[in-house]
């Protein structure tokens, strides 16, 4: 009995396994967060601790020179009102089109619901593209405005199977029938029974619609174009992708200074464009894991 | 609702349509914004690709310009910057595939099995996080840490070896490409393999355990075979979408310096569209981009039913 009972439990618990498992995982976690905390660091950090390309635990000389001079420069405060702007509106039209969208289409009463589906399905393998899209902006007369940045994207068909699948999963056909019954008509239904009962699937859309929105950089660069109108993404990468730092910083007189000054402000830029979603998302996501896992039920 | 008699057949159709509609006008009115979305920026862009196969002139419209037939086409499939173009988005989107899709698989598995539940979550919310940065960002830490005054840099530098150009040279495009790729996204795509884990029953463990099978034995045996289905959903996904990948992130890290590598379809498709406003050649590029994209996707799905009898369509 005693000899049994050994090996059963050595394998139930693979001692190895698990500290090499843990190890694997411990230094997976190093790689996926430290570039981020480096560059928090750095933003705090004397430039010439920086740029001496150390690897940065703590600030080891605090320096907020960066922020200051960020704080001063108008587009980076233009880019934030823009890029919330942007991304209020563009969510809240996405939730209106898609959300009583993904319900009309969960009705199995619907007639054409499944051909009307495959119209949806068939835009995520096969798009008219790029410049077809950019004419039609011209065309329509929303180029450059706040349109141009939000109708686009207003559906995302991934997200509609997403909360289509919520529907037909959590609203039984009978909840409906029972409500018809009481003479409830299907505006009724949706708006005091389906959206009361779908806050879940609301808020992992609101997510899914805001992260993207807030992130969004081509289509800004494609459809806008006043510098005034630009979303936040767009000014960090004419910061530091094509290094126009330098604005920032004319008021130093050596140019080796300027630069090593330009290449500090880059981290403080980089934080400030970053935290708002780091900060929100350990509180977010585990409706997003809900969300995708809403989505994959019906694969 | 039974029709009545063939003769009346377009009349009752009629009738049945303006019943449904009676019926169900509500909800098609639910319906309606998405489906005018549908039409103008889905629908009438693909309407709008006809301009490939014309000489497209803004005065005239897409109606009245001229036809020009496959000229586009055979434009591009004529110049050297077709097989630069087609190679780069094969090769980087290749590696991506590669690399990048069974790194997830490999973390869920792993993650599934970590004995700590505590430290499971830290791991699974620590790995979420790159997916929520844009893609400016990514490339923008991408490049102050790569940059010759970075940490990696400096740890090279320090063993004595020379700092190196990551950003620039056209050989790290693509390691940075795919390397990036898997750390924005590792962890988001693991949670649909770590859903469907959770979905293995716990008395085939049980049972393995009474066997004496080790957890590696486990994991290949039980795990593995669970999660098979959606690996292959997600394979085909990946496969339809292999010409389409990333073309944001590469615009990003292109530079002057390494074209030859970084240039692939959709960049160019801007680039020629956009920046040099040649609108029917772009349209004609964007347009073999798509349909091979198609191609694959057709093709994945059919060698996946027949080889594992299951299929996304």
């Amino acid at each position: 009995m005693k000899n049994n009972a050994k090996p059963k439990r050595a394998a139930a618990a693979d001692p190895i396994f698990d500290i090499v498992d843990a190890l694997i995982m411990a230094v997976v976690c190093v790689v996926i967060a430290y570039p981020l905390y480096y560059v928090l660091v750095a933003s705090f950090t004397e430039p010439h601790i920086v740029t001496s390309g150390k690897f940065l635990l703590y600030p080891e000389q605090f320096y907020a020179g960066g922020y200051q001079r960020i704080l001063k420069y108008p587009p980076i405060w233009s880019g934030y009102r823009n890029t919330v702007l942007y991304t209020v509106v563009g969510t809240v039209i996405s939730l209106c089109v898609t959300i009583p969208a993904a319900y009309s289409l969960s009705r199995r009463d619907m007639a054409g619901r499944r051909f009307l589906m495959f119209l949806f399905t068939l835009t995520m393998f096969f798009s008219g593209g790029l410049i077809p899209l950019y004419m039609l902006i011209r065309g329509i007369g929303i180029y450059g405005s706040l349109w141009s940045v939000t109708l686009p994207t207003a559906v995302s068909v991934w997200n509609l199977i997403i909360c289509r699948t919520f529907f037909e999963t959590s609203l039984p056909f009978e909840l409906y029938e029972a409500a018809e019954l009481d003479g409830c008509s299907n505006f009724g239904f949706f708006f005091r029974v389906a959206l009361p009962l779908s806050s879940t699937v609301v808020a992992v859309m609101i997510l899914f619609y805001s992260t993207a929105q807030w992130n969004m950089f081509m289509n800004a660069l494609m459809f806008l174009s006043d510098s005034d109108k630009m979303p936040l993404q767009v000014i960090l990468r004419n910061l530091i992708l094509i290094n126009q730092v330098n604005q920032l910083s004319t008021d130093m007189t050596a140019v080796a200074e300027q630069q090593k000054l330009a290449d500090q402000l880059k981290f403080g830029i980089i934080v400030v464009a970053a935290l708002p979603l780091l900060c929100v998302y350990p509180f977010i996501q585990k409706y997003f894991a809900r969300g995708i896992m809403i989505g994959s039920i019906k694969g | 609702m039974l029709t009545t008699g063939g003769k009346k057949n377009s009349a009752s159709l009629l009738h049945k349509l303006t019943q449904t509609l009676s019926y169900n006008w509500q909800l098609w009115a639910l319906l309606l914004p998405a489906l005018i979305w549908l039409a103008v920026f889905m629908y009438a862009p693909m309407y709008g690709v006809t301009i490939a196969f014309k000489d497209y002139n803004s005065k005239l419209g897409i109606l009245g310009s001229p036809f020009a037939g496959l000229k586009y086409f055979r434009q591009f499939f004529s110049t050297n910057i077709f097989y630069i173009t087609l190679r780069n988005t094969l090769i980087v989107s290749g590696q991506q595939l590669a690399f990048g899709f069974p790194v997830p698989i490999l973390f869920a598995l792993l993650l599934n099995q970590l004995r700590f539940a505590r430290f499971r979550k830290v791991v699974q919310t620590i790995s979420y996080a790159p997916y929520f940065i844009s893609n400016v960002v990514v490339v923008s830490i991408l490049a102050v840490v790569m940059s010759p005054s970075g940490f990696v840099n400096g740890f090279i530098q320090s063993t004595g070896k020379a700092a190196v150009l990551f950003m620039t040279r056209p050989e790290y495009f693509r390691p940075l490409y795919v390397g990036s790729g898997i750390w924005q996204s590792m962890g988001f795509n693991a949670i649909i393999y770590l859903a469907a884990l959770a979905g293995v029953p716990p008395d085939l463990h049980e049972a393995a355990i009474v066997d004496g099978a080790s957890k590696i034995k486990r994991i290949i045996h039980i795990d593995l075979p669970t999660i098979a289905p959606t690996i292959i959903i997600m394979l085909i996904l990946a496969i339809g979408n292999l010409m389409s990948v990333g073309y944001e992130k590469a615009f990003l890290m292109q530079s002057g310096m390494n074209t030859s590598v970084s240039e692939i379809v959709s960049t160019y498709v801007y680039k020629a569209g956009l920046v040099n406003a040649q609108y029917s050649f772009a349209t004609a590029v964007g347009l073999f981009n798509s349909v091979i994209n198609l191609i694959l996707l057709s093709a994945a799905n059919i060698v996946s039913r027949k080889t594992a009898d299951f299929g996304l369509f």
